[in-house]
């Protein structure tokens, strides 16, 4: 039977036990609300043995709290306010935090108004056995009696805001513990003074800690108390804390990863919390997590679109609450995987620098709430972003009805904690969907590419002669000829690919009377017109590169440098920079020099014709001898090369016919084809770069400006070694560059000759990419370039259309005493940063022109589809190399197209991460179960369907065969 | 939703007024607010408060409710506009006014000796001044403090609680906040004889729950039985006290009277 009682109200009370308070309704109606409280003397403070508090069977804190700390040597709690709770929920969760907690009601209710999500986190925290942790409510608590003369239930005051009179409670809380643990303990006389705890104010709030410390309250703000704990200054210093780059994955866009050094495979981070908010290329602070929780990546496809779009776009309360659950769902973890694919994970601390920038993207259409183009009222939508890798972002508009179905640009403006979403803000529609100016632009803003046109300052940095400019005559006293040899006589010739227009380099080769052979590399003398430090070469620096698009180049010089003055066109004169060797017939270099020249090619040769043109045995002339010779040395010079070591790698490269000029309709796509005269292009140039990159690291050892490529760390080929060694039983050598061709010249399947090019494009992703550095900021042993197994290397050969070139002729012209070097290449300052900004449009630019060459695919894909629609001739089905396996789909690429797709399973799968194989159960034509695997030759039909909600065209791949995969 | 972000009882046992589970609000008891009535009684139960005015027993105004054999009882209630925060007002034809009248009618008729006094009628006017959950049990406990105080003859004391069940937890006098989002009952019952004359249930409350709750509302009626007994001692004691100074003083003046005679 329990026990009935009516709690009496003391009448002097009223003030206290009485709570008023306005509300608005929904209708903007003002109600006024009454509560009454009870008020009690028996609510425990929860300390072990208090001889006043009625003890629980609960867990207490300990008598003399946590004597650890530095700065309380007598024992102490915290009580830590509301905000330590909001914004520094993850320290108190941490392992590191022992003190005992005492938990106010006020701090506790608070918590739960602002932040549901942190509220439930909170009570977690309190049914922690280790956390110690104490709720005392304290505005319950009232006593009439003499020997608490403060008690902690607290009325707000006239004019005092929730807010302060919130703060209020927890420090008359807090005074109220201190008081409580002196009058409880007593000194009793005979026995030595009673050693007292204190309890401590945590709070970041400068105002509060003011108010506490003049109110005599021990306070502290969560810095000063956690930089003085022993514990956690060492887990810092132990270096769990790591800096770098955020990479979203894109096939999973609640994972992302981060490269730090201290690892050899990238930090994961696994789900929203985790990722923290950061973005594509945000440099984040991590932390690594303990080597249990350490996960693999997912094996499977998570898309964004799919799995959120029954998110509202309209911010609503309880999305907090759907995080959480969300979160735990999506992740089942494979139970068998082996341990080596464990890979360090951890979490975003801290975002150091945001890279926002604008981003392409579409409406979701499905965000809108009404749709008709008359609506003016403002909506919240969601902008999908075009690349993988960025989150949908949220945005408020009252043109979105207008913008559906066009490309628009869209920047990130602020992401709150509270949010799932980015919220950003429309810049500017591009066009239509589909349609190729916008696409075209999309792409260059996606890449960062800059486009605009040169602007006058830039023009007037060319020659006055414009068009007209030639070779002045030859004269002592003229300034262009100071220096330069007269090369016009020799029978230089350049081969590019067709319909090249700048030209950069050309070639020449003749018998020396001793048996050598002199040859020479003559590239277009770009340094001789962009003058350092003028707005001419302040753009190219910006713009680094050239960028190659399917119908369209985006020059880094101006288009009269770039198509004519030093473009090494045939029947001109042209300056340049020239690179003569005397080799031997063993094409062993006996001399090399280095001269600026005047040059006058005798013809320009696409690949094909200086192939047809060398190996029609009847033209024997100067100019076709001179292909010959080069021809002989470059074989020489790549089997010298191949046996150092040099890899030759592969990377998918199609080319893709356009129908006309004008239309520029892509009609058909084609893999490059590879001659014997590419390769002796490319052989001479890399002789040249590393030539130069001699001489110049030589002259300048502090600033030359260098290429290189990292050896890539072992652990990004363990998944193909892995995979070739189950499916195939080919071993794979990685220990080093030499090592790896080896291995990979034995990558053969006799039945499948497309099997060495497929193996040789998976290594190469596994590879870093090279860059360009400063030799002084780099440690000499790390100079090398491992895909060519050169130990040193450079860029020199192309001018035109990149900038690290020009720099490195400004340097080489320097080396030869040919003009002194400007000042700002011997700042090592200036050409680090200058490279870093080189680096990143390199990159950008490689990207740029796969997205491009992407994006025709897939018009060509589209066009063929509907070629084949008009004359029912079926599906286009192409042969594909399965090359990755995910948990409920396959990556396969289509060698023919160059292009890569993931085809989901819809039937029922059984996937064996170890094998590296699927069985489909029982889909064979007799019933018997299919068996996929990675290196698999399967077919697959492609179509180009256009995404519904984002008018985004999309390649869809279906497998074919072996099996017909289709509901 | 308000209720979200309030907890009905939280993890160290109170409620969100700081009481615990069995705890019930503060009860006061006024007697002397309408001296026109026969009976009259104030109620409150924390910041709920019932003013109730008894007239009778008097003789029936409609010939046609008349009974021959007893009184009738009538009932009216009406709810201030000014008792809740909306301040809405609700007309004399209000569904849930006339309700809580029949609730009480029916509860009382059986405890009033009605057949003491044939051909008259008992007039009950309850009106509900400030509302805060628990408004049909201090209606009916303010009914019974005010019959006692008209000298209505009754059988018992009739005393109503209401209980709740917040997830398997019980408790008793709800308030406001918590009977909007509990399901809940108002019991009444007769301490002495240990019977009920009401049970009311607005909400669904699951079977399981059930007994507990009209047992613990049993026994919360007894806790309230005594602190109605210990006023209507308390006030019969002042009457008497007042007897017996009216006796004392009419006494002395006979006395003098008597002394002038002499």
């Amino acid at each position: 039977m329990v026990e009935i009682t009516i709690r009496k109200r003391q009448r002097e009370d009223a003030a206290f036990t009485q709570r008023k308070f306005f509300k608005k309704t929904a209708r903007g109606k003002v109600i006024k609300v009454v509560r009454e409280r009870y008020l009690r003397d028996d609510v425990s403070c929860g300390i072990e043995k208090c001889r006043e508090c009625a003890s629980t069977l609960e867990s207490h804190l300990p008598f003399s709290g946590a004597v650890d700390h530095k700065l309380f040597p007598n024992g102490h709690f915290v009580l830590p306010d509301t905000n330590v709770f909001l914004a520094q929920m993850d320290l108190m969760e941490s392992s590191f935090f022992r003190s005992p907690i005492i938990l106010l009601q006020t701090v506790l209710e608070e918590v739960r108004h602002r932040s549901l999500p942190l509220y439930n986190r909170l009570k977690a925290l309190m049914k922690l056995d280790e956390k110690r942790t104490w709720m005392f409510y304290n505005e319950f608590r009232l006593k009439h009696n003499f020997i608490h003369n403060r008690e902690t239930a607290v009325v707000r005051e006239v004019g005092e805001s929730p807010n302060d009179r919130n703060d209020r409670a927890i420090r008359v809380g807090t005074a109220w513990y201190n008081t409580h643990i002196s009058l409880t303990r007593p000194p009793i006389r005979g026995r030595p003074v009673p050693v007292l705890p204190t309890i401590v104010l945590l709070t970041d709030d400068v105002g509060n800690r003011l108010k506490a410390e003049k109110e005599k309250i021990p306070c502290s703000s969560v810095q000063q108390y956690y930089l003085s704990t022993g514990a956690l200054t060492a887990g810092i210093k132990a270096g769990q804390l790591y800096q770098g780059h955020f990479n979203a994955n894109q096939f999973n866009f609640l994972e992302g990863s981060v490269t730090v050094e201290a690892y050899s495979k990238p930090v994961l981070l696994i789900g929203r919390e985790n990722m923290n908010r950061a973005v594509q290329g945000d440099i984040v602070t991590i932390e690594v997590f303990n080597e249990q929780e350490w996960k693999a990546p997912t094996d499977e496809v998570v898309d964004q679109e799919s799995t959120l779009k029954n998110d509202d776009a309209d911010e609503s309360d309880e999305e907090g609450e759907r995080i959480v659950i969300e979160e735990k769902a999506p992740r089942p973890e494979g139970l068998s995987r082996p341990i080596s694919e464990k890979q360090p994970t951890g979490r975003v601390v801290g975002i150091i620098k945001r890279n926002w920038r604008a981003y392409v993207c579409h409406i979701d259409s499905t965000s809108l709430n009404s749709s008709t183009t008359t609506s003016l009222s403002q909506q919240t939508v969601f902008a999908t972003p075009v690349s993988r890798l960025l989150p949908r972002i949220r945005m408020r508009t009252r043109q979105a009805p207008a913008l559906l179905g066009q490309k628009i640009l869209v920047t990130i403006d602020k992401w709150d904690i509270t949010s799932r979403y980015p919220e950003g803000h429309f810049v500017r529609a591009l066009g239509k969907v589909e349609s190729k100016e916008a696409e075209q632009e999309s792409l260059l803003l996606e890449f960062d590419v800059p486009y605009r046109p040169f602007g006058k300052a830039i023009l007037d940095c060319l020659p006055a002669e414009g068009e007209q400019w030639v070779v002045p005559p030859k004269g002592a006293h003229i300034p262009a000829w100071r220096d330069r040899e007269d090369l016009r006589p020799l029978n230089i010739c350049s081969i590019d690919p067709p319909g090249c227009e700048d030209i950069d380099d050309a070639l020449h080769a003749r018998r020396l009377p001793n048996g050598n052979i002199e040859a020479g590399v003559h590239i277009a003398d770009v340094s001789h017109f962009v003058l350092p430090d003028n707005p001419m070469d302040a753009e190219a620096a910006a713009r680094g590169t050239t960028v190659y698009l399917v119908d369209k180049r985006i020059d880094m010089l101006p288009a009269l440098l770039g198509t004519n003055l030093c473009s090494l066109r045939p029947f001109v004169e042209r300056l340049a920079f020239s690179v003569i060797w005397e080799l031997t017939p063993d094409a062993k270099i006996k001399k090399t020099r280095f001269t600026k020249s005047v040059i006058a090619s005798k013809c320009a040769f696409t690949y094909e014709e200086a192939q047809i043109r060398k190996d029609d045995l009847n033209r024997q002339d100067d100019l076709t001898d001179s292909i010959r010779l080069l021809n002989t040395l470059a074989q020489k010079l790549k089997a010298g090369r191949m046996a150092a070591g040099a890899l030759n790698l592969a990377s998918p490269e199609v080319k893709i016919h356009l129908d006309s000029a004008e239309s520029s309709d892509p009609i058909d796509v084609e893999q490059k084809e590879l001659r014997e005269t590419n390769s002796l292009v490319e052989e001479f140039m890399l002789l040249a770069n590393i030539s130069v990159a001699e001489k110049i690291q030589e002259a300048f050892p502090q600033t030359a400006v260098l290429r290189r490529h990292m050896p890539p760390p072992k652990a990004n080929f363990e998944r193909l070694q892995d995979i070739l060694q189950k499916r195939r039983g080919i071993p794979l050598d990685v220990s080093s560059s030499g090592a790896l061709a080896a291995s990979l010249d034995k990558c053969i399947d006799p039945n499948e000759p497309a099997f060495n090019t497929l193996v040789r494009i998976m290594a190469t992703r596994c590879m870093l990419s090279a860059e360009y550095f400063c030799s002084g900021s780099v440690p000499k042993d790390a100079f090398g370039h491992y895909g060519l197994a050169s130990p040193i290397y450079t860029h020199f050969t192309s001018p035109i259309r990149r900038y690290a070139d020009v720099l490195v002729h400004r340097q080489l012209a320097a080396a030869i005493s040919y003009g002194t070097l400007h000042a700002s290449l011997h700042s090592k300052t200036h050409v680090e940063h200058t490279l870093d900004v080189v680096n990143k449009r390199h990159r950008m630019a490689q990207m740029a022109g796969r997205a491009s060459v992407e994006f025709y695919v897939g018009l060509a894909l589209k066009a063929r589809g509907e070629r084949s629609a008009t004359l029912r001739t079926g599906k286009v089905t192409e042969e594909a190399f399965v090359i990755r396996m995910f948990r409920n789909g396959i990556n396969v690429f289509v060698s023919k197209l160059g292009i890569e797709g993931l085809v989901t399973f819809k039937r029922e799968t059984r996937f064996d991460a170890n094998n590296y194989t699927f069985v489909i159960p029982g889909s064979g034509q007799g019933g018997e179960d299919v068996v996929i695997a990675v290196f698999d030759k399967v077919t697959v039909s492609i179509e180009v369907e256009k995404d519904k909600n984002t008018q985004r065209g999309k390649v869809k791949m279906t497998l074919f065969k072996p099996i017909v995969d289709s509901i | 939703m308000m209720s979200l972000r309030i907890e009905i009882l939280n993890e160290g046992g109170f409620r969100s007024d700081g009481r615990r589970q069995y705890e019930l609000r503060e009860i006061t008891f006024d007697s002397t607010t309408q001296a026109s009535s026969d009976g009259s009684a104030r109620v409150t139960h924390g910041l709920t408060e019932v003013l109730v005015s008894v007239f009778g027993p008097r003789e029936a105004r409609v010939r046609s409710q008349t009974l021959h054999d007893r009184a009738t009882i009538h009932v009216e209630a009406s709810i201030a506009p000014l008792s809740t925060g909306d301040r809405r007002r609700r007309g004399r034809g209000d569904k849930r006014i006339l309700e809580l009248a029949a609730m009480i009618k029916a509860t009382f008729e059986p405890v009033v000796q009605t057949s003491l006094y044939p051909r008259s009628q008992i007039d009950i006017f309850v009106q509900v001044l400030q509302q805060d959950g628990g408004v049909l049990q201090a209606a009916i406990n303010a009914t019974t403090i005010a019959l006692i105080n008209a000298g209505v003859p009754l059988t018992d004391y009739v005393c109503a609680v209401t209980g709740g069940a917040h997830a398997a937890a019980p408790m008793l006098d709800l308030t406001a906040l918590e009977e909007s989002d509990l399901p809940h009952m108002t019991v009444a019952s007769m301490p002495r004889s240990g019977r009920l004359t009401l049970v009311s249930m607005e909400t669904r409350l699951h079977i399981d729950r059930f007994e507990e709750i009209l047992r613990l509302a049993g026994e919360a009626g007894a806790v309230i039985h005594k602190e109605m007994r210990a006023v209507v001692k308390e006030r019969t004691k002042g009457l008497l006290e007042g007897m017996s100074i009216g006796l004392r003083v009419s006494k002395a003046a006979e006395e003098d009277a008597m002394v002038e005679n002499e």
